[in-house]
């Protein structure tokens, strides 16, 4: 009674992508999920690829991938030295069940208490949270995509080719993947970069500015995107309660109260604390820029005053000053394109913002129109009998 | 037993016009009787609908009336019932289709007055006189220190009906005094099937916050809440056509000064009583096995045991939704603040300011959520809790019919020893004895005859009390509700007004 049978849903819904704009405008190499599967706990997307690039073997053509993939995409990808002057887009977060599934099985357990039609429309309600969830996931993993399609250095990535192309199980690259970088790097990176990050003696007052504004603007996301979840989960409860007693209302036979905050709650749901939590996680991936352009800076520091060693020693001074050098280019490579990307992440920022604002904005007055035409209805009916 | 069957106490005006404030059918039979035979109140001898009777149907004949179906006029059945008894009733039957409830013997309370229109009808009134009256409870008023304090309410009534002295009347009343009327209402119609309004419950942890002078949110509610359960416990108390002209309740309203109610202190001797009373109640109810053989009353029960268990669970969700709500505020409300510390953080200037618009927003929808927690509570929540309470009055009525088929079985049988014991002392040559056997007889032939007739009346009562009651019903949830849904339209619109507002400020973004 608890388990959740496979959904094969059709997701093509244009107006979910809210969280990033202007993706996938590319004909050269456009990408989506178009349909996914669920089976227990495991989701498996159909990647497909659309592209007149040389690089590939066919011009369309699809793959079943599964999140561990994405993940796997992900690590390698922020593990290259060659991007390190780049803001990674954030991996997809895991599809994650278990709320649906925990309230599916309390459902099943207090079915006894409830009348029949209280059960369906409980199970209504849990099967249209749990296909939002599944439309969620696959969103967030099809934006992941295509923010690497439409980044000019990122969509040349052998790795990224490999993913969208290579028509057999990618499970066995992703072991051998795992051996050969660990899991060093991206501890380093979650542990220390604060501190990192606003320890180094900016000399740039743009990189300073950014990094004033991205410390204190993450802090506040993660707290906005909680409260968000909170407060969604709050309106739930809410729609849930109405649920109950629409069904004992009806079980009375006063009159049908109609439910009319349920559909409120899971559309909220979905814009606003999405882009919240989508924006949380981007910020990360910009910090981790800052941080990676920080190390640089020191690595640059480390080698000019091994460089002054070595002059007074004199000794190895040609090896110190090509340190030096190499550090410096660096430096500087990681300085120009962080400028970029950072300026590109915040118009990003913006209009996504301002897209999903509007959006829920009118979703907002939609539904209270919806539920004003429906509560008059009700009233006109009771007042006639 | 027999402490049942005590008349209930008349207020002032006498015997007589207790008997004239219950419906027509009751001028044939006397149930109010301080002596053994039934005494007419009416010029005509009160044995007719009797014949008609059979002795062991436990209803009156009236297959064909279904009260149920009666919404107009709740009299009807009375007329239908005298026109199939008694040809000798025409001259009351002719004053329409109401039994004149005009008294035969006028006393000082009812003036005959005649009745100028209605200022809201509520319900038509077999007198001729419309239903309109209006209760208000308010200015709840501490009175005294410390634990002998007390809460004193205004009670206003205004009203166009005959039965008043004035149009509008006000007084003061304290908590005490209002259980004071319920009880002396439930021991005067509880046991012959009237269902009479519980009131409001007593609260040792409400009290004590407002004696000790707890001047807090909780204890405003608190009083607020009272003030407000005491209004519809009025109001509901006065619908009944019978209870409303009751001289408790008049006096009740209209008199300035009131004999403290002191037997309603839950620790002192009338308190205790009461306790030990309903224990013994509890364990008769579990002995009593009543032969029910009218189906109508096997099904109301039913029904009746369905509704309360409906509108417990009801009770419990709403209770659980106003919860929620008040949890939905707090989180929308720290959601807006932490809307404008990222719009302050946000260095863009239109999102800025559009995420500044956004927390203003959710800051207003966070004040709407608390109004509709609020109306959640008080329209629907605490309606809900009176109908549960009123439930158990119905079924303590029902309860009321059994202990009186009870008492009727328990004189039969005793008839039938004595009858049994006179038969034996036919041959035992104790002639005084057996005079004495034969007088013991005839009473209990009398007594058993009255409990047959208050078992007949007390189960019309009943099924006139219930129609009455489902009636009411309906029409309470309905226009809880109706207000209810119109709350949440209002919250709609303002949704719709906020939202609105801030889409050009979102739009605005560059």
């Amino acid at each position: 009674p608890s388990s959740v049978p496979p959904v094969h849903p059709c997701l093509r819904d244009s107006g979910a992508r809210s969280v990033s704009v202007d993706l996938n405008n590319d004909a050269s190499l456009l990408i989506d999920i178009p349909d996914a599967l669920c089976e227990r706990d495991k989701v498996k997307f159909t990647v497909h690829t659309k592209t007149t690039l040389s690089c590939f073997q066919k011009l369309d053509f699809s793959v079943p991938r599964q999140h561990e993939d994405f993940i796997w995409l992900h690590d390698t990808l922020v593990e290259t030295e060659d991007y390190a002057g780049l803001i990674i887009p954030p991996a997809p977060p895991k599809p994650d069940f278990e709320s649906p599934r925990e309230k599916m099985h309390k459902l099943g357990e207090g079915e006894a208490t409830m009348t029949k039609e209280e059960y369906s429309k409980m199970k209504q309600e849990l099967e249209a949270e749990y296909l939002a969830v599944f439309k969620k996931t696959v969103q967030v993993h099809e934006v992941f995509l295509q923010r690497l399609s439409s980044h000019p250095i990122l969509s040349k990535d052998r790795n990224f080719q490999i993913f969208l192309e290579y028509d057999q199980d990618l499970s066995v690259r992703r072991k051998n993947a795992k051996e050969t970088f660990g899991s060093f790097f991206k501890n380093m990176v979650k542990s220390a970069d604060e501190v990192i990050i606003s320890g180094i003696k900016e000399v740039d007052d743009f990189f300073e500015q950014e990094k004033t504004f991205l410390l204190d603007y993450s802090s506040k996301i993660k707290d906005s995107t909680a409260k968000a979840e909170k407060m969604t989960r709050s309106h739930k409860n809410v729609a849930d309660d109405y649920i109950h007693i629409s069904a004992t209302l009806s079980s009375l036979s006063v009159d049908d109260n109609t439910k009319v905050e349920g559909r409120v709650a899971s559309d909220e749901e979905l814009k606003l604390t999405e882009l919240l939590r989508y924006y949380m996680r981007d910020i990360q991936a910009a910090k981790d820029l800052l941080y990676r352009r920080a190390r640089a800076l020191a690595d640059y520091e480390n080698s000019n005053k091994a460089l002054d060693k070595a002059r007074l020693k004199s000794k190895d001074m040609a090896q110190a000053e090509e340190h030096q050098q190499q550090c410096l280019q660096k430096f500087d490579k990681l300085s120009e394109s962080g400028k970029r990307e950072l300026t590109s992440f915040k118009g990003r920022r913006v209009v996504a913002f301002r897209k999903n604002l509007i959006e829920m904005a009118e979703l907002e007055i939609k539904h209270a129109k919806n539920n004003m035409a429906l509560l008059q209805g009700c009233i006109e009916l009771l007042k006639s009998n | 037993m027999a402490a049942e069957m005590e008349p209930p106490p008349l207020g002032n005006a006498g015997e007589t016009d207790f008997r004239e404030l219950e419906d027509g059918e009751d001028l044939f039979v006397s149930t109010v009787t301080t002596l053994e035979y039934p005494e007419p109140s009416s010029p005509e001898p009160a044995s007719l609908p009797a014949e008609d009777i059979s002795i062991n149907s436990n209803g009156p004949k009236q297959k064909d009336v279904s009260f149920d179906d009666d919404p107009e006029d709740l009299f009807a059945e009375a007329t239908e019932e005298v026109s199939l008894d008694s040809p000798e009733r025409e001259p009351i039957l002719s004053d329409g289709p109401s039994p004149a409830i005009t008294p035969v013997t006028p006393t000082t309370m009812l003036t005959p007055r005649m009745d100028l229109g209605a200022r809201c009808r509520i319900e038509e009134d077999n007198n001729g006189d419309t239903f309109d009256i209006h209760i208000a409870v308010s200015d709840p008023e501490k009175v005294g220190d410390g634990m002998n304090a007390y809460m004193g309410y205004k009670v206003t009534t205004k009203t166009s009906m005959t039965i008043f002295n004035k149009n509008e009347t006000t007084v003061r009343r304290r908590f005490s005094d209002f259980l004071g009327l319920h009880s002396k209402l439930a021991s005067k119609y509880l046991h012959i099937g009237y269902i009479v309004p519980p009131a409001p419950e007593k609260s040792i942890v409400g009290m004590t916050k407002v004696k000790v002078g707890k001047e807090d949110l909780s204890s405003a509610e608190f009083v607020e809440k009272r003030r407000s359960a005491l209004e519809r416990y009025l109001m509901r108390t006065v619908k009944h056509p019978v209870l409303l002209k009751d001289p408790d309740v008049i006096m009740f309203l209209e008199s300035s000064e009131l004999p403290r109610a002191v037997s309603t202190q839950a620790l002192s001797g009338a308190g205790i009583l009461r306790m030990v009373n309903k224990a013994a109640d509890a364990v008769n109810k579990m002995t009593i096995k009543m032969n029910e053989s009218d189906a109508w009353f096997e099904e109301k029960h039913q029904q009746f045991e369905n509704l309360d268990l409906q509108l417990r669970k009801l009770h419990a969700s709403v209770e659980s939704l106003v919860c929620h709500r008040k949890e939905l505020s707090v989180n929308t409300a720290s959601f807006a603040k932490s809307a404008a510390m990222l719009g302050n953080s946000e260095d863009h200037t239109a999102l800025s300011r559009a995420l500044s618009q956004l927390a203003e927003v959710e800051e207003k929808i966070d004040r709407l959520h608390q109004d509709q927690a609020y109306a959640d509570f008080y329209l629907f929540s605490e309606l809900l809790g009176d109908y549960v309470r009123l439930i158990t009055a119905v079924k303590s009525v029902f309860d009321q019919r059994m202990k009186t088929w009870s008492k009727w079985q328990d004189t039969q049988l005793l008839l039938q020893k004595k009858r049994e014991s006179e038969a034996k002392l036919q041959f035992a040559n104790k002639p005084d004895k057996l005079q004495q056997a034969k007088d013991e007889i005839k009473e209990l032939e009398g007594k058993v005859e009255q409990g047959e007739k208050d078992f007949e009346l007390i189960s019309k009562t009943i099924r006139k009390e219930v129609s009455r009651f489902e009636k009411e019903r309906v029409k309470d949830f309905k226009a809880v509700i109706i207000k209810y849904l119109e709350s949440l339209v209002q919250t709609q619109q303002q949704l719709i007004k906020y939202w609105e507002a801030f889409l050009p400020e979102a739009k605005a973004i560059a």
